[in-house]
């Protein structure tokens, strides 16, 4: 089974990453980007016993850092 | 005295630390891998370098942090034990829960290694015994997250409690209210960006960094 972890910086802080890519679109010509903001998907392959609790707890262990970042769980099929 | 520097896959200033330490103390600190899963009996200092700790992958000291020998340190840290984390060792301080906030991308997306000028905010600490309140000092910074980040109240109690103990005195990376290095609550673990390591001896080009690792030591021995 494979699940989807979207690792996303909190609405009132600062992304200078996506900053610098709004940055860039804009440079290729593309116009009518607003706003660009950066962040990580990472996908885990596990048992199917690997409980929604588990999954809540890796990431607020390791895989976002909770200060400073959101994150959402897709649990695959 | 016992002392420790914690080693990384990745870590690049353990060994100016352990000068550092040799120098003021006259012994030379245990060198412990991060595998280690316990730290000499009596450590009396603990000393988290910089570098780039399993390749800065996740987030910068995200891995370390979760490392055997963090568990160690983290624990010593609570009895009161002295910790001091640079650059890397700040961001690995952060990530492991022991200082509050987190270190982001500098604001100007650039990787930055330049000396800069910093103001001590408080002398009164275990870390800055030596120095002289507001007074400027200069060390060296090379870090591409050293942006300190944490939220308004966090800020707050952190100026409030005397928990700044660096500020950059110039424009850098940043950091929120210019914020460098932090104390935690009890006083006892320090993290700041710059490298007071790097400016131990006048053939560095500046020695200020010294007084950091003398005040230390004898707040410790």
């Amino acid at each position: 089974m494979k699940t989807r972890v979207y690792v996303t910086l909190k609405g009132g802080v600062l992304d200078p990453q996506g900053k610098a890519i709004h940055h860039a679109l804009d440079g290729l010509g593309f116009s009518g980007v607003n706003d660009v903001r950066a962040g990580k998907m990472i996908e885990i392959d596990h048992d199917d016993h690997v409980s929604d609790a588990d999954l809540e707890s890796m990431c607020k262990k390791l895989l976002a850092n909770t200060v400073i970042e959101n994150f959402r769980i897709e649990r695959g099929a | 005295m016992k002392s420790a520097v914690i080693v990384f896959p990745g870590s690049n200033c353990d060994r100016d630390l352990a000068v550092a330490i040799r120098d003021v103390t006259g012994k030379a600190p245990v060198m412990l891998w991060h595998r280690e899963t316990e730290l000499p009996d009596g450590i009396g200092l603990i000393a988290v370098p910089g570098g780039f700790s399993y390749g800065d992958y996740l987030r910068s000291g995200a891995m370390a942090a979760r490392s055997p020998v963090m568990r160690a340190v983290i624990d010593a840290a609570r009895r009161g034990v002295p910790v001091l984390g640079v650059c890397n060792g700040f961001q690995i301080l952060t990530e492991a829960g022991l200082l509050p906030g987190a270190l982001m991308r500098n604001a100007g997306l650039n990787f930055i290694c330049r000396n800069v000028a910093l103001t001590v905010e408080n002398s009164q600490s275990t870390f800055t015994a030596r120095y002289e309140q507001g007074e400027k000092v200069y060390f060296p910074v090379a870090h591409h997250d050293g942006n300190y980040t944490a939220d308004a109240d966090v800020l707050d109690r952190l100026e409030g409690e005397g928990r700044v103990a660096f500020r950059y005195a110039e424009a850098v990376n940043g950091s929120s209210r210019g914020i460098a290095g932090i104390l935690n609550d009890s006083g006892n673990v320090l993290g700041l960006m710059p490298h007071p390591e790097r400016v131990i001896e006048a053939p560095h080009g500046s020695s200020d960094g010294h007084r950091l690792f003398e005040g230390l030591f004898e707040a410790v021995a």
